[in-house]
């Protein structure tokens, strides 16, 4: 039973009732209701329990400043946690538990912290679970249970998300009176404008207000221009959508939640999408927050603000209690009491902290009944699980004190209203600054940092013509900035009664010293009270960044929306400042909490990254090869004949290219062509061997140094004519080679005539290695390759099936071999053919691990594996490439004395000593024994496998001084603690006299 | 997310972009002739400016080409992007 609903009003339809369970037991609403609203009508008061000291907590607030009804919403894959249950529409079947409190709400075993409160002040985690330092282990196991609020989901996230990128002349942030009149006149004018409010409908604060625009309820007046706001093809309303980000160049972030409020919503829909916006201009009219009052006890559940007791009858009809005290400050608490008053309640008594002006307001309030009693505060809440009374006394405003005899009033509502505080997030987030405004007793945006302005409560304007005029004069200077012809828009008709000017209140002060008194919280989401702020100024923090993060003040999922600003006036008591000189904390994004899914977008899974496939990728996939990501390509890894394991497969693979014939898949190889007639001069400058003396048809390999001396990058080199040359580099290196060519092409030597072109994914390479490999490619037709036509390093261009393709002698495994260079549209073509004339030799292909063995067994580095970046070419023992006629990036970096240090890891090969254990990869080398006590390691294993031609394992290493060590035993240690004794010999395993490159 | 003018294609988003250091960072012509510390200085003493710096950018998701931007290391503010060949003097002058 909705024992809290009223008969009649609210924008519910109590034709559609909808059934929700809280904590297992099942309770109905309406459609139009939001969790928070369904919950105050069937009478639900306490929805939590406190962070710390586990206090029964109630709805406070109706909207994104809600610290305590937040809850887990949902079950299984799709269930969410710390959801507000003032921000979420109610929908049929809706599930929600709370993330506090055991075994139950009315009885929580850890009020216990409660009664020990005066032990649980700020810092006491700090402070107690620091000794002794090794029973942390044991403390942790338990403060982890207590922490933390719900859970995320163990399954994959079922929903679907999704991102829009889109630009606009003006933004509108907020719908509210002040955001609807920005957007009508942007929008008459012709501007492209986007509008976008977090409610499901557009009004903001006209949406709980009994005020007349134009002399129709302004609930009705919102409805309006919605619709007229629709009608615009130049406008896009957002509805349900937050803007939670403002960042450099007006560039925001909107989240948009398009099915959260549907129970069953179609399959593939869009669960929330994130719109990416830049923005022309934006304006901010996010409307205000409204702030609690500081007084004892003042979290019992039954104490709410203002403005959501108003928002909770006029638009949900619902009546939060019957006997009904307001405390005030300003103001706003006035039009609430009527509210409650035309509602049904049954006493409601004002208590204003100022005199009684006889104001036309105070008047209409005691000619319908209501009570006030004026320059009296309340001091305490009576009832320990909900509000049961009052005390008020009697105050002085102009010596802070009040009276020390209290009376007593039973109530069951505490309504409060501190005053109002902008919302000023977005305007901080995008670099704006905000100043104190005396007057309003509020931070108020001042300077801008990007092209935005704050309209409307937002900019700290309360009255609501104020407003609206303020929402179409922001719109019309940015019109005539962005050159639009103004279309005029008249401000609708409003009727207001004159406001009393808001007296500060920051918190009601005891009669002891605040850490004696009884509770007064600050920021009821984290526990935070009067008495934390004062110790952490006795413990001498003052800044506000100090005091927020001793304190946990504004921590939150509110982020400190409703505690923050009292927070700092209490930090500003405490120090006996003005509040303008303690300043704010720093607004960052999000607002409010935007979940994973949504960020993500549709960039998960196959959409994560791109991959690359060669042209030959289905060859690979028909005869099942396992696949190894390098960069973003996919590679065969080996290819397993009758079930064979890696180890298996790669023998074999290993066995047939040396003994017969291997064909690899080279494609992913970086290809780059460079022509112009300045070519030979920066490729003089690239590389480090010499350039200019390469006959045309001259292949040679060629190292890149950083202008640090260290190898960069790797490959062939190819002279193909006078000024024009081909490179390879490694599969990882081929983008970021490519880019630092061009970097120093255009920033450096502007003046060199050079183009580069990236070939690496028009051309395909096909590579075949093995004593028969010139054998298949003379029987598939190609003519003078014999050693003296085509011999070790050149290249040639010729024809295979009619098809063009360049050919090179070039060898990676030491064996002969030749590359076949193919447009990638023909590659597989080319490959069939080759396997086909190749079954006689017993061709084999073979994967990157069978690569990397054979180029191992022949001591060939591989750039990023046996090198990282401090290894010189004289550490890798490729000295001899370097030029000494020439200059070349890295040279002078050689000449440090660093660069000929004695003790420089070079690399060598290392045989296990037992013959049998092949070496982890990572090892580190010691001399010594690993156990006689801490050991300097002297080299680490770069690359180790077992070799099948040698029939043992096989290592390649960098060790200090390495290459005067050849013989010597050393330890290799893994990770795991295993130690294999291994013997230092020169990095060449396999025929090292390279005989068998030039096998007739 | 800054917007950045590449001097080809306009205003792109920063993503585009890749950064590329301090500009005008010259590479000694007799690399040979300098002492170690010289060298150190070219290969690595950067400016890190607090307010107007001068710096490379690659548009490297679009045109692929580097040019230079003045840019307020503390507004992030882009004050002036440029083609290599049109620097002028007063783009110098700012280094």
């Amino acid at each position: 039973m909705q024992k809290n609903r009223i008969h009649k009003g609210g924008q519910i339809n109590r034709d559609k009732s909808l059934r929700f369970t809280f904590n297992g037991k099942t309770y109905e609403g309406y459609e139009g209701d939001t969790l928070a609203s369904a919950m105050i009508a069937n009478g639900i008061r306490i929805v939590g329990r406190s962070f710390k000291y586990h206090r029964p907590r109630g709805i406070i607030g109706s909207g994104a400043e809600e610290p305590n009804a937040i809850f887990q919403i949902g079950k299984g894959a799709t269930t969410e946690a710390a959801i507000k249950a003032t921000q979420i529409e109610l929908y049929d079947g809706l599930i929600a538990t709370n993330e506090k409190g055991w075994p139950g709400l009315s009885l929580d075993i850890g009020i216990v912290n409660d009664f020990f409160s005066k032990l649980f002040g700020a810092g006491f985690y700090y402070k107690t679970f620091m000794y002794p330092a090794k029973l942390w282990k044991f403390y942790e196991y338990f403060l982890r249970r207590m922490a933390g609020l719900g859970r995320a989901p163990k399954e994959k996230d079922p929903d679907k998300y999704s991102h829009q990128n889109t630009h606009c002349d003006v933004l509108v942030v907020g719908a509210g009176p002040a955001g609807i009149m920005s957007a009508i006149t942007a929008a008459k004018s012709g501007a492209k404008v986007i509008i976008a409010d977090e409610k499901a409908k557009f009004g903001g604060s006209l949406l709980s207000s009994n005020d007349e625009i134009n002399n129709m309820p302004a609930t009705d007046w919102a409805a309006s221009q919605q619709a007229v706001l629709e009608q615009f093809p130049n406008v896009t309303c957002l509805k349900r959508s937050t803007v939670f980000g403002y960042y450099d160049y007006n560039f925001l972030t909107i989240c948009e939640r398009c099915t959260d409020h549907i129970a069953n919503p179609e399959p593939n829909q869009i669960r929330q999408r994130l719109w990416r916006v830049r923005a022309k201009r934006v304006v901010l009219a996010q409307g205000a927050f409204e702030r609690p009052l500081v007084f004892a006890n003042n979290d019992r559940p039954g104490v709410m603000l203002a403005s959501a007791v108003s928002d909770y009858v006029n638009r949900f009809a619902v009546l939060p209690g019957k006997d009904v005290v307001l405390f005030t400050n300003n103001d706003s608490v006035y039009a609430t009491a009527v509210d409650l008053k035309d509602a049904g309640a049954k006493s409601i008594l004002i208590v204003d902290c100022r005199s009684d002006n006889e104001s036309d307001l105070i008047k209409k309030m005691k000619s319908i009944g209501i009570e006030c009693r004026f320059n009296a505060v309340v001091t305490d809440v009576i009832g320990k699980n909900t509000v049961k009374g009052v005390e008020i006394a009697d105050y002085d405003y102009q010596s802070n004190v009040h009276s020390q005899s209290k009376t007593n009033r039973n109530c069951d509502l505490l309504v409060c209203s501190g005053g109002w505080s902008p919302a000023v997030h977005l305007h901080s987030q995008s670099g704006g600054k905000n100043k104190w405004n005396k007057e309003n007793h509020c931070f108020v945006p001042s300077k801008i940092k990007q092209a935005s302005a704050s309209v409307g409560s937002c900019n700290g304007t309360w009255s609501l013509s104020e407003c609206l005029k303020e929402g179409i004069a922001c719109a019309q200077v940015f019109l005539s900035e962005l050159d639009f012809e103004i279309v005029d828009c008249d401000a609708p008709e409003t009727k207001e009664v004159e406001l009393n000017p808001i007296m500060p209140l920051w918190r009601v002060k005891d009669e002891c010293d605040p850490e004696f008194s009884p509770k007064q919280f600050i920021d009821y989401q984290n526990d935070t009270t009067v008495s934390d702020v004062y110790l952490a100024v006795r413990e001498g923090y003052t800044g506000i960044e100090h005091v927020k993060r001793y304190t946990a003040l504004g921590f939150g999922t509110d982020q400190g929306k409703l505690g923050n600003i009292n927070g700092m006036a209490i930090l500003a008591e405490a120090l006996n400042k003005p509040i303008e000189k303690i300043g704010t904390t720093t607004f960052r994004p999000a607002y409010t909490p935007v979940c994973f899914g949504v960020c993500a977008g549709e960039d998960i899974e196959a959409l994560f990254e791109p991959s690359r496939k060669t042209a030959l990728h289905n060859f690979h996939t028909n005869i099942n090869a396992p696949f190894e990501l390098v960069g973003q390509w996919l590679r065969p890894w080996y290819f397993p004949k009758n079930n064979e394991d890696i180890h298996d497969a790669v023998k074999r693979e290993c066995l047939a290219t040396r003994n017969s014939l291997g064909i690899m898949d080279a494609s992913t190889l970086g290809k780059i062509d460079v022509r112009g007639k300045d070519a030979v001069t920066f490729l003089e400058r690239i590389y480090t061997h010499d350039i200019s003396k390469m006959p045309i048809g001259r292949c040679s390999y060629g190292l890149m140094l950083g202008e640090d001396g260290m190898i960069k990058d790797d490959g062939v080199i190819a002279r193909l004519d006078g000024d024009h040359f081909y490179l390879t580099t490694t599969t990882g290196g081929a983008a970021s080679v490519m880019s630092w060519l061009e970097q120093w092409l255009q920033t450096e030597w502007p003046e060199l005539d050079v183009y580069l072109t990236s070939l690496t994914d028009h051309l395909s390479t096909i590579a075949l290695a093995g004593p028969n490999s010139r054998r298949v490619l003379q029987k598939v037709g190609i003519k003078d390759i014999n050693p003296e036509d085509l011999a070790f390093m050149s290249s040639r261009k010729t024809y295979l099936s009619g098809i063009e393709i360049d050919l090179f002698r070039v060898s990676f495994s030491g064996e002969l071999a030749f590359e076949i260079n193919v447009d990638s549209n023909f590659a597989m073509h080319i490959w069939r053919i080759l396997m086909e004339a190749g079954k006689e030799f017993d061709i084999t292909p073979y994967g990157t691990e069978t690569m990397h063995v054979l180029r191992a067994e022949k001591g060939f580095i591989i750039v990023g594996q046996d090198t990282d970046g401090s290894v010189t070419p004289i550490d890798a023992g490729l000295g001899w490439l370097l030029s000494k006629e020439k200059d070349f990036i890295g040279k002078r970096s050689l000449l440090r004395d660093d660069s000929s240090r004695e003790n420089r890891k070079q690399l060598i090969g290392l045989y296990s000593v037992d013959g049998i254990s092949v070496i982890p990869e990572g090892a580190q080398l010691i001399k010594g024994k690993a156990d006689s006590g801490p050991t300097a390691m002297c080299g680490h294993v770069s690359s180790s496998y077992y070799s099948p031609i040698l029939d043992h394992p096989i290592a390649l290493a960098l060790l200090e001084s390495g290459r005067n060590r050849y013989n010597e035993k050393l330890l290799a240690v893994s990770s795991d603690g295993n130690e294999i004794e291994v013997s230092v010999t020169k990095p060449f395993f396999y025929d090292p006299k390279g005989t068998r490159q030039n096998v007739e | 997310m800054l917007l950045i003018k590449c001097p080809w294609c306009g205003n792109r988003d920063e993503t585009e972009f890749s950064y590329g250091g301090e500009a005008g960072i010259k590479r000694p012509l007799e690399p040979t002739e300098l002492n170690d510390a010289q060298w150190a200085d070219y290969l690595f003493m950067r400016k890190n400016s607090k307010g107007k710096f001068s710096e490379q950018w690659n548009h490297s998701l679009g045109c692929r080409q580097w040019f230079l931007v003045q840019r307020d290391t503390v507004t992030y503010e882009i004050l002036n992007s440029c083609r290599f060949d049109q620097v002028t003097s007063k783009n110098k002058d700012t280094d």
